[in-house]
């Protein structure tokens, strides 16, 4: 016979658990946590960002062993490559043109399923991911941080690659393959709006 | 019958509980064990700290149990030294270049899966810790409460470096291993940037 957890005891559990609830901590170390949240919010806020992120996993996602995770560990370490241009104050031409870009080219790459040498796919990414990067790292609000906004937009990007790797998944089935290519046409049909945008 | 004496028998002890209940002692500083959360959590909320320490505990766990347990020993003893070391200093440095060069070489160590000897990395480990103890010691300042608190921090220490490693021991699955070495490009990722942070705020 199937056991089942008696409702009374789960309430009892959940009322437990409320009366033991400790303080929330919300304000013990000023602008820290914030700082981790501005951080990790940044990619996710910014659909151009966002796009080429989530394209990176669904080029792993099809490309396979070893680009599955090579691609992921070579984006966020040059894009950290770009934050400290960007946070030294070394310019680079055309930043938005090079994020939009990267949606365009990395969309473009999903929908006709390239399959270039892993080398060439990484030196790919890894372009465009310094425009990313030089964008990310110039732009945290003073006062909180600098460590937690580091940490929060790293994660946040591995978050968003994870979920293009997990959307790619589909990519074992046929049905799946074709969807992963429309999925690819869609973020480079987003690429060209925002360069659209940016040249506007 | 046997039922209503049962029920009896447990509202008697629940009474008698409920009478010989001692004080809560919720404000720990009156017992001696505040200091050591007060160590306990600050390690726990110091991504400086944490971050390089969690590091170590992934690198060791990748290179097999013998390093494990030779971090889960030495990382501890050598932060609680340089705890010690640190609590007669007055001064207190907040520099963010030092945990910026930790979270990269460590970072990238576990990254690569570096092959390290067991003497290599008891080196890292006891430099780690006699680094970042010091600087956590200086802070303190010399007194009763800040030994406990380092007791309290080097516990927390050896709590992260047993669980991390042990978990990390016993991953065998492939893609296991590689989702490790996903987060030391992210540990070094940040310890980058970081690093960018210091110089331009140097």
């Amino acid at each position: 016979m199937k056991t089942r957890l008696p409702l009374r005891s789960a309430l009892a559990v959940a009322l437990m658990a409320t009366l033991w609830a400790q303080t929330a901590g919300a304000h013990l170390l000023k602008g820290e946590a914030s700082g981790f949240l501005t951080g990790f919010l940044h990619p996710i806020s910014g659909a151009d960002h966002m796009l080429a992120m989530i394209a990176v996993g669904l080029w792993g996602a099809q490309l396979g062993a070893p680009a599955l995770w090579v691609l992921p560990v070579a984006f966020p370490l040059v894009m950290a490559m770009g934050g400290v241009l960007g946070l030294l104050g070394v310019p680079i031409p055309g930043v938005e043109y090079g994020i939009a870009a990267s949606a365009v080219m990395l969309g473009a790459a999903v929908a006709f399923e390239l399959r270039p040498p892993i080398v060439v796919a990484g030196v790919l990414v890894g372009f465009f991911a310094i425009f990313h990067g030089h964008a990310h790292g110039t732009e945290r609000p003073p006062g909180q941080s600098a460590l937690l906004y580091s940490m929060g937009f790293v994660i946040a990007t591995g978050c968003l690659h994870a979920l293009g790797i997990g959307i790619g998944a589909v990519h074992r089935w046929s049905w799946g393959q074709k969807l992963l290519r429309a999925s690819g046409a869609m973020v480079a049909a987003g690429g060209v709006f925002f360069l659209w945008r940016a040249a506007a | 019958m046997r039922t209503a004496r049962s029920a009896g028998t447990r509202a008697f002890v629940a009474l008698a509980v409920a009478l010989s209940c001692g004080p809560a002692r919720a404000h720990l500083n009156s017992t001696g064990m505040g200091p050591i959360y007060d160590g306990l959590t600050h390690f726990l909320m110091s991504p400086e700290d944490l971050v390089p320490a969690l590091a170590l505990a992934l690198l060791a766990g990748l290179r097999g149990a013998a390093y494990g347990r030779r971090a889960l020993f030495t990382l501890p003893a050598a932060w609680l030294l340089g705890i010690l070391c640190g609590l007669a200093v007055t001064t207190t440095s907040t520099t963010t270049l030092g945990p910026a060069i930790w979270f990269l070489v460590l970072g990238g160590l576990v990254l690569a899966d570096a092959k390290l000897s067991l003497r290599a990395m008891t080196t890292l480990a006891v430099l780690l810790g006699l680094v970042h103890g010091y600087f956590n010691g200086t802070g303190m300042g010399l007194s009763a409460p800040s030994i406990i608190a380092a007791l309290g921090l080097a516990a927390a220490v050896f709590v992260l470096v047993v669980l991390v490693a042990a978990l990390v021991v016993t991953l065998r699955a492939h893609w296991a291993r590689i989702a490790v070495r996903v987060g030391g490009s992210w540990i070094a990722a940040s310890g980058l940037l970081m690093l960018g942070w210091s110089i331009r705020g140097s």
